[in-house]
């Protein structure tokens, strides 16, 4: 793993053959740079990443992240399904918050389609957004933390993403593969009950625990040494890596696209974008604490504001009929056959849909040739960019600042290497 | 709009300022199903992408995509996604190329360029002159081949497993326990571009691109008749049947409708209603009860 230090002896070989003390003096000595691997098997690299480190002692000269150990194909895997079928692929890329992914496929489908969603489903579709944002920050945040040294708050968090994965069994049948977002709407209704819960939990329970746990972190000066001023990241700087979400707010940008480019119910919600001020890994982390109260807020007005009707678009052509419809009707028989089987077929034409995931900008941009599966199906991963620029923000920093600049980045390799 | 994506507003006067700011490198200029995408010349792309940065406000690349597309002489398209932060607009620009052309790097214009463009390369083997560092990304190290290509099979040429007896991860030929299956749905009476067998002498459906229940429409066409329709739709109005006469199948049948309703058998219970006006118990009252029916004979009890 670790190339020892080449210590270099000047002038040794004169003394060739007698007994001679040949330490140096400190000034002689030549140090080259050792070359470390980080990972591929490492707790703190949040998954599959093999990075080539060249330190000098301990100050990080150039890192080369090597990705693609997860690579599953995923986007060739899609050419050979139908719209349908390829949708499940999606929760499986970043399985920390599946339905951000979901979202921006549906969405994509939907617009080549032209596709009018009901409210009912919009709202749906933008509550469990948010649902899965708590989520995958309760995650990263728990997990940041832990790399820099903080056992107890991941700990207590990791409770309320459990919350989290039963609400979401609750209403799709799993917890983490959910599929629940499908072009048109949403699979099935909820129960009044869960939506009851949905907001008593984010009324009681979140809010105590999350605040609790963050009251040790925030303000907590071990964090704070570990976090502040490491991988600052100017404005200029998050522009050209081609930085989004949480990532360029840190850096004092307020970009997101639920406010600029709103999409689903968004338009109609009432939040605000926190932004950071120096654009350090204490900045991202803070950015992601605020926008779990952020998306506690839109959890709230979705459900207060819940409207009834339909739950997916009424197209027969798109949505398949319910099941017990489908055991009544001949119409609607035939129709479930033929969606589940051949599936329905996308106008010619291509779209790039960009959503804000948990991470940042997460992007699809579908090729259609008037088929039922799609031509190509480019997926524009939140990771990818973010990690790139791993080198230019750790270049100078100690090698122990690694684990808090990847946490304050919050990869997955799911959706980084698709 | 019809559909919920997300809501980008079209930019206004960007076909004029496109045309003027990368001028004779601009071949194409196109704003289909809501989004502006220009098709510019390969060898001019590194510059037309600094011009759009500095002159049109477009900060971030997103993304580049590669698309194979093996009909075409040039048969990979390269398509940058860019976003302005400022004037919160998404532009798509393509060029095309085939395996020996290179595309001229953009990572002077963009550092993110630079790993995607390794995944273009490695995904499709386009090359791009310039890029210092054009690794494969996310293949496997020595890995062979481009496997987005159209022509690459779905499940590969190797595999590899551990082997107990070697006690390491040894590579091979991929072999299928059972073939890869691919089902057409699509429907073959809808413009299938093979002859269905006993067809060969009714005149074969040689014409057309074939390739299955065809959708009529292409999303921009589809897109502009939604919003056609819904400019034009008059606000709707229910349709109601207020009068007996208003039966909304032409005069004739409206006269005839009126005339039954004058003097018909409703004419004499109209008649009876208005004589016990103030309470309608006349109505509520059921019917005098019917007999209970006797059985037939010879039925089938």
């Amino acid at each position: 793993m670790t190339d020892s230090p080449q210590v270099k002896h000047h002038g040794s070989d004169m003394f060739e053959g007698y007994p001679v003390d040949t330490a140096d003096t400190a000034g002689d000595q030549v140090v080259t740079n050792y070359t470390i691997n980080f990972g591929p098997q490492h707790p703190a690299a949040h998954g599959v990443l093999r990075m080539v480190m060249e330190l000098d002692g301990e100050i990080i000269e150039r890192v080369d992240p090597h990705v693609g150990l997860l690579h599953r194909g995923t986007e060739k895997l899609i050419e050979y399904k139908t719209y349908l079928q390829a949708l499940p692929y999606f929760d499986r890329l970043d399985y920390c918050s599946p339905l951000g992914m979901e979202h921006s496929y549906v969405l994509a489908i939907e617009k080549l389609l032209d596709l009018e969603v009901p409210d009912r489903a919009q709202y749906l579709r933008t509550l469990f957004a948010e649902l899965t944002r708590i989520c995958n920050h309760m995650l990263n945040i728990g997990s940041h933390v832990m790399d820099v040294g903080a056992m107890t708050p991941n700990l207590w968090i990791f409770e309320l993403r459990e919350d989290c994965l039963n609400f979401f069994e609750r209403a799709s049948g799993a917890r983490m593969h959910s599929a629940y977002f499908r072009p048109g709407g949403v699979h099935q209704d909820v129960p009044e009950k869960l939506l009851y819960d949905i907001g008593q939990w984010c009324e009681t329970r979140l809010p105590k625990l999350f605040g609790d746990a963050m009251s040790l972190v925030i303000d907590n000066r071990i964090f704070k040494q570990r976090n502040v001023d490491i991988a600052t990241v100017s404005k200029e700087d998050a522009l050209a890596w081609g930085f989004s979400g949480p990532m360029i707010r840190g850096s004092g940008i307020a970009w997101d696209l639920r406010k600029s480019q709103p999409y689903d119910a968004y338009a109609k919600m009432d939040f605000d974008i926190p932004v950071g001020t120096r654009g350090d890994c204490y900045d991202r982390f803070m950015v992601r604490v605020q926008e779990v109260y952020q998306s506690q807020r839109i959890i709230l007005q979705c459900i207060n504001n819940m409207p009834s009707g339909p739950i997916a678009s009424l197209d027969r052509k798109v949505v398949p009929p319910k099941r017990a419809e489908m055991k009544s009707s001949m119409e609607s028989l035939i129709h479930h056959f033929k969606l589940y089987t051949e599936g329905f077929h996308v106008p010619a034409g291509e779209v790039y849909v960009a959503t804000e995931s948990p991470k940042g900008e997460f992007g699809v941009y579908l090729v259609s040739d008037g088929t039922n599966k799609p031509y190509r199906c480019k997926i524009r991963p939140t990771a990818f960019s973010h990690l790139q620029a791993m080198d230019m923000m750790s270049k100078g920093h100690m090698l122990a600042d690694t684990t808090a600049i990847i946490g304050a980045i919050d990869v997955v390799f799911g959706e980084c290497d698709r | 709009m019809a559909s919920p994506a997300p809501l980008v507003a079209p930019r206004e006067g960007i076909a004029a300022a496109l045309k003027k700011v990368v001028g004779n490198d601009l071949i194409a200029h196109d704003f289909l199903v809501g989004e502006d995408s220009i098709t510019v010349r390969r060898e001019a792309i590194a510059g037309v992408m600094v011009l759009l940065r500095d002159n049109l406000d477009y900060q971030q690349l997103m993304e580049i995509a590669g698309v194979d597309y093996p009909d075409r002489a040039e048969r990979f398209e390269v398509v940058y996604h860019l976003l302005s932060v400022t004037k919160n607009h998404r532009l798509r620009v393509r060029v095309s190329t085939d395996e020996a052309t290179p595309v001229p790097s953009i990572v002077p214009v963009w550092p993110v360029a630079g790993w995607l463009e390794r995944e273009v390369f490695d995904m499709y083997g386009v090359l791009f002159a310039g890029n210092p560092d054009l690794r494969r990304i996310l293949t496997d190290y020595g890995f062979q081949g481009h496997p987005q290509r159209k022509d690459f099979p779905l499940t590969g040429y190797i595999e590899l497993r551990y082997s107990e007896e070697d006690k390491r991860v040894v590579y091979e030929p991929v072999k299928l326990a059972q073939d890869f299956r691919n089902f057409d749905f699509l429907s073959p009476w809808e413009g299938a571009d093979y002859v269905l067998p006993g067809d060969e002498k009714a005149g074969g459906t040689g014409e057309g691109p074939g390739k299955g229940a065809p959708s009529p429409m292409t999303a921009q066409q589809v897109k502009v008749a939604d919003d056609k329709a819904e400019k034009k739709a008059p606000p709707p109005t229910p349709k109601t049947t207020e009068k007996a006469g208003q039966t909304g199948a032409g005069a004739k049948v409206n006269a005839k409708a009126a005339k039954t309703s004058r003097d018909g058998a409703s004419a004499k219970r109209a008649t009876k209603v208005a004589k016990t006006p103030a309470t309608t118990k006349a109505e509520k009252a059921p019917a005098k009860p019917r007999a209970p029916r006797k059985p037939k004979a010879g039925g089938d009890a």
